[in-house]
């Protein structure tokens, strides 16, 4: 029996009040466990983004509990919420949000940045992650000079210096082609995933739908299937 | 914190472009503040150059009297009441006022003529040419080498002159530590000759010279003049007067607080325009270091510290550029009005704390509000 990594029970988030009120997530519950690669896919505005969010600890719930490593998050103080994030999960976002002022390695470095380690330590971890990533020989340039692909491997050593137990990927493919994209993922599956990590990925990309270790499916708000693989 | 902030710096500094605009900006700012102040502070010193070269401790004086300039003259009585005051060690007379020169070339030349007390020539100006002793020589003048000395015509020991159509022997050649601010030479001479060569009404006594038995004395010095019906002044108190006639009943000191103003808001509005550009560009990413994990008050001090490190920057490098300026204005004009003091260079640092300050609340409200949300929803 996998270890949950995150359990999610009966959350449910809306925006706006009153006739204004949009429901994003209605009643969803969900486990993701150590080791496993768990997709979440389904249409734009089916509430992939804001459950991906929810369960990051990045937006508060309505109503329902996310309890990571047996605690609460959203019982966390914002500060603490902060701590958490910066502990456990890593983020690989749609758009990278690479700084183009910094350099490759400063870029990979910033989590350990914030959690205060010196920075020539810091850079040294970036430029080990860099090598995990294959691109060392990059570590001095600025995310601009760099492919989409390459920028997406920046991004992914960024998320996992910090060793994180948690990985959040938002739309990886999304704007890469369809070789990249299929390679990106291919790598997070053989170099990233282990026994004591838990990735989540939303995406609609069903070229990369092989690498998934379970498929939650949602629509309106709603977890609508559910399979094993992609 | 320090890796923190060297991401601030780097992040600041690698954006060649904006730190360039924000240097430059507030560089011209920070110039164009302290050396307007500077030349009002140095226009202020030469309004006061009567007050320091003669290095009284205490003035008494009629109490319309404004400025050093404008003198007001008082009966011979006030003298001999107020060294009968208690607290004065002594006191003595100063004349001053207007004469007119004729060269040898026959072109007149207006001069300020200081009295001085004919018993112990108090507040005389360092000689460095002549013998103090031959001022009691008849006709006899010193000159004051300044920037104006020229427009006598460089005149040498025992150079004559008429002044108001009486004889005048140069018999001296001085050195004082602040010039005059209204551009005409400076002659010292006896009390008693500058009496009798100058034209004026029946009072003749322009200031009494107050040296206190000690500091203590002031006060009551200060209030037996008020009760005598006239005004006696500290040479700090008079210099503060000077200065407030300038600034008050003049157009200088609207003129300089206007400059001082539009410096500030030039600086103001090149900081905070290009900060909130940098802000606006970076928003997403700093969206995604809170989604990372960085707290707010950790954004805030990165916005903070490069705000005040532009701030500084700009100080620094403003404050040298005007230091250079006033430097080789000086090479050129030995006399030129401008002094930086500690209290220009406070003002100015203080202005481009507030122009950090609001620069830097601009991008923290931008930053603070921005959710990490938004970077998912893109």
């Amino acid at each position: 029996m996998p270890t949950p990594a995150i359990q999610a029970r009966g959350l449910v988030k809306w925006f706006g009040e009153g006739e204004a009120r949009t429901m994003a997530i209605r009643g969803v519950s969900l486990d993701a466990c150590f080791g496993e690669m768990l997709y979440v896919v389904g249409p734009s505005g089916s509430g992939k983004t804001t459950l991906l969010s929810i369960l990051s600890g990045i937006l508060r719930p309505n109503e329902g509990t996310v309890v990571v490593k047996g605690q609460d998050i959203w019982h966390l103080s914002k500060d603490a919420l902060a701590g958490f994030r910066l502990a456990t999960i890593g983020f690989v976002f749609q758009d990278y949000h690479l700084f183009p002022r910094l350099t490759t390695a400063e870029n990979v470095a910033i989590p350990l940045i914030l959690r205060r380690r010196p920075w020539p330590e810091s850079l040294a971890s970036a430029l080990h992650y860099l090598d995990v990533v294959g691109l060392k020989d990059r570590a001095d340039l600025p995310p601009i000079k760099l492919s989409g692909g390459e920028q997406q491997r920046v991004a992914i050593a960024r998320a996992i210096i910090s060793n994180p137990e948690i990985l959040i990927l938002d739309e990886p493919t999304a704007s890469l082609d369809g070789e990249t994209g299929r390679r990106i993922v291919e790598f997070v599956r053989t170099h990233v995933l282990t026994h004591e990590r838990c990735i989540v990925i939303v995406t609609h990309d069903s070229r990369i739908a092989e690498f998934a270790d379970r498929t939650i499916t949602m629509e309106d708000g709603r977890i609508t299937g559910e399979a094993r693989g992609g | 914190m320090f890796p923190l902030l060297t991401l601030a710096y780097k992040l600041l500094v690698n954006d060649r472009a904006k730190f360039t605009a924000l240097t430059v900006g507030l560089t011209f700012s920070v110039f164009l503040m302290v050396l307007v102040t500077s030349m009002f502070v140095g226009i202020m010193q030469r309004a006061s150059a009567t007050v320091l070269n003669t290095g009284a401790p205490m003035w008494v004086m009629d109490p319309a009297v404004t400025t050093v300039a404008n003198s007001i003259p008082m009966p011979d009585y006030v003298l001999d009441a107020v060294r009968s005051m208690n607290g004065v060690r002594y006191a003595v007379p100063l004349y001053s006022g207007g004469g007119l020169v004729k060269l040898d070339t026959g072109i007149y030349q207006s001069v300020t003529v200081l009295g001085l007390d004919d018993t112990t020539l108090f507040g005389r100006p360092y000689l460095i040419e002549g013998k103090i002793e031959d001022l009691y020589a008849d006709d006899a003048f010193i000159v004051v080498r300044d920037t104006e000395f020229t427009k006598l015509n460089n005149p040498k020991l025992g150079t004559t002159f008429e002044i108001n159509d009486h004889r005048a022997v140069v018999v001296g050649i001085a050195e004082v530590p602040v010039s005059s601010l209204f551009g005409i030479p400076t002659l010292y001479t006896t009390y008693r000759r500058a009496i009798e060569d100058i034209p004026s009404a029946r009072f003749t006594l322009t200031y009494v010279l107050v040296q206190p038995k000690d500091a203590a004395a002031v006060p009551e010095i200060l209030r037996q003049v008020h009760e005598l019906g006239y005004r006696a002044l500290t040479a700090q108190g008079f210099r503060k007067q000077i200065t407030s006639f300038y600034i008050y009943q003049t157009g200088v000191g609207t003129n300089i607080l206007i400059m001082t103003i539009v410096s500030f808001l030039v600086g103001l509005s090149i900081s905070g325009q290009t900060f909130y550009t940098f802000i606006l560009e970076n928003l997403e990413r700093f969206g995604a270091l809170k989604a990372i994990g960085a707290r707010s008050y950790e954004l805030i001090s990165i916005i903070l510290f490069q705000a005040v490190l532009t701030g500084l920057t700009g100080y620094g490098l403003g404050v040298g550029l005007c230091a250079l300026v006033i430097a080789l204005a000086k090479l050129r004009l030995p006399d030129y009005a401008a002094m930086l003091t500690y209290l220009n260079l406070g003002l100015a640092f203080m202005m481009v704390l507030i122009i950090a300050g609001v620069s830097g609340y601009v991008g923290v409200r931008k930053v603070i509000r921005v959710e990490p949300f938004d970077v998912f929803r893109g």
